[in-house]
């Protein structure tokens, strides 16, 4: 089998925070009623963390569970498990409406470190989101636009960050990162 | 800017986040309907100077359709709610009335 390759093949750069592609990821989206107690049920059955709830991060091991919209998830795990997992949760739902498909091709993974304020100031210089820490607490997604393209990003930790967008828009997003990590152009507005 | 909260991620979004979706509260005429009624479910709009009430999606977000209750003079938000409902809940109407008693809209008041 063909070996997985990333949109931007590891780059990276370094500004007011580091930005850097972060390489192969497994994603899976998982849709269905998530208020549906027989789809949380079926779910809960074959997903190491538990269900997130609105807007909600939730990390297990290697697992990251979004929260996307009420009735869509992204399962976020190690490439070579995808086959595996998608399998385990399509049998699991195969008795509900559902949709469990494999977009790790489809989507390109940005992981950017630094210091909170420099980290909040990037993403805020790009998205018409509020990045105030009390907006955007540490494990709560945000889906919004970048510019002029869709994007979701959350906090794993206040010096840490992941971002997730259309692996056909990744260079862009790549570039737009970049220009808003350059170094000089800090506001401070979040330190 | 106007700033909808979407009632599904509960995101106060700016307009740049969100696709208009027209008037709300739309009765679809389709087949066996009159030319009359025909006519009215596809051109015939409401343009207030006032209360108004369209559909938005939250297209840049959860993606989800969701209604909107607001003065389109002021930009003030009376309310959001979801889009499943065929006329706007209570809560919404109320703070419309104590804004401005006696208002109406098509066939709501
Ligand atoms: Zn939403």
């Amino acid at each position: 089998m063909s070996e997985p390759v990333s949109a931007l093949g590891g780059a990276s750069t370094s500004g007011i925070v580091e930005v850097a592609d972060a390489g192969p990821v497994g994603m899976i989206t998982i849709r269905g009623d998530l208020s549906d107690v027989a789809v949380r049920n079926a779910l809960a059955g074959c997903l190491i963390s538990a269900l997130p709830a609105t807007r909600q991060v939730m990390e297990s091991g290697t697992d990251r569970l979004l929260w996307m919209s009420p009735d869509e998830l992204l399962l976020l795990c190690p490439q070579d498990e995808v086959a595996a997992r998608t399998g385990a949760l399509s049998d699991a739902l195969k008795d509900q409406h559902h949709m469990v498909i494999d977009v790790s091709d489809a989507r390109a993974v940005f992981k950017l470190t630094g210091v909170e304020g420099a980290l909040r100031e990037t993403f805020a210089k790009l998205a018409p989101a509020d990045l105030r820490a009390a907006s955007l607490p540490v494990g709560e997604v945000r889906r919004t636009r970048l510019v002029q393209v869709p994007a979701a990003f959350w906090f794993a930790s206040d010096s840490e960050a992941h971002l997730i967008c259309f692996r056909s828009v990744a260079d862009y997003v790549f570039g737009l990162l970049t220009h808003a990590a350059t170094p000089g152009s800090e506001v401070a507005f979040f330190d | 800017m106007l700033i909808l909260t979407c009632p599904y991620c509960g995101i106060a979004c700016d307009e740049t986040e969100l696709s208009p979706g027209g008037e709300a509260h739309l009765k679809r005429y389709g087949p066996g309907s009159s030319d009359d009624e025909f006519e009215t479910y596809l051109f015939h709009r409401e343009n207030p100077k006032g209360i108004h009430f369209e559909r938005w999606r939250h297209a840049h977000g959860c993606g989800k359709w969701f209604h909107a209750a607001r003065d389109t003079i002021t930009l003030e938000v009376f309310g959001t709610y979801p889009a499943q409902v065929t006329e706007p809940p209570q809560d919404v109407k109320d703070a419309i009335s104590a804004k401005h008693p006696g208002w109406s809209w098509r066939d709501f008041s």
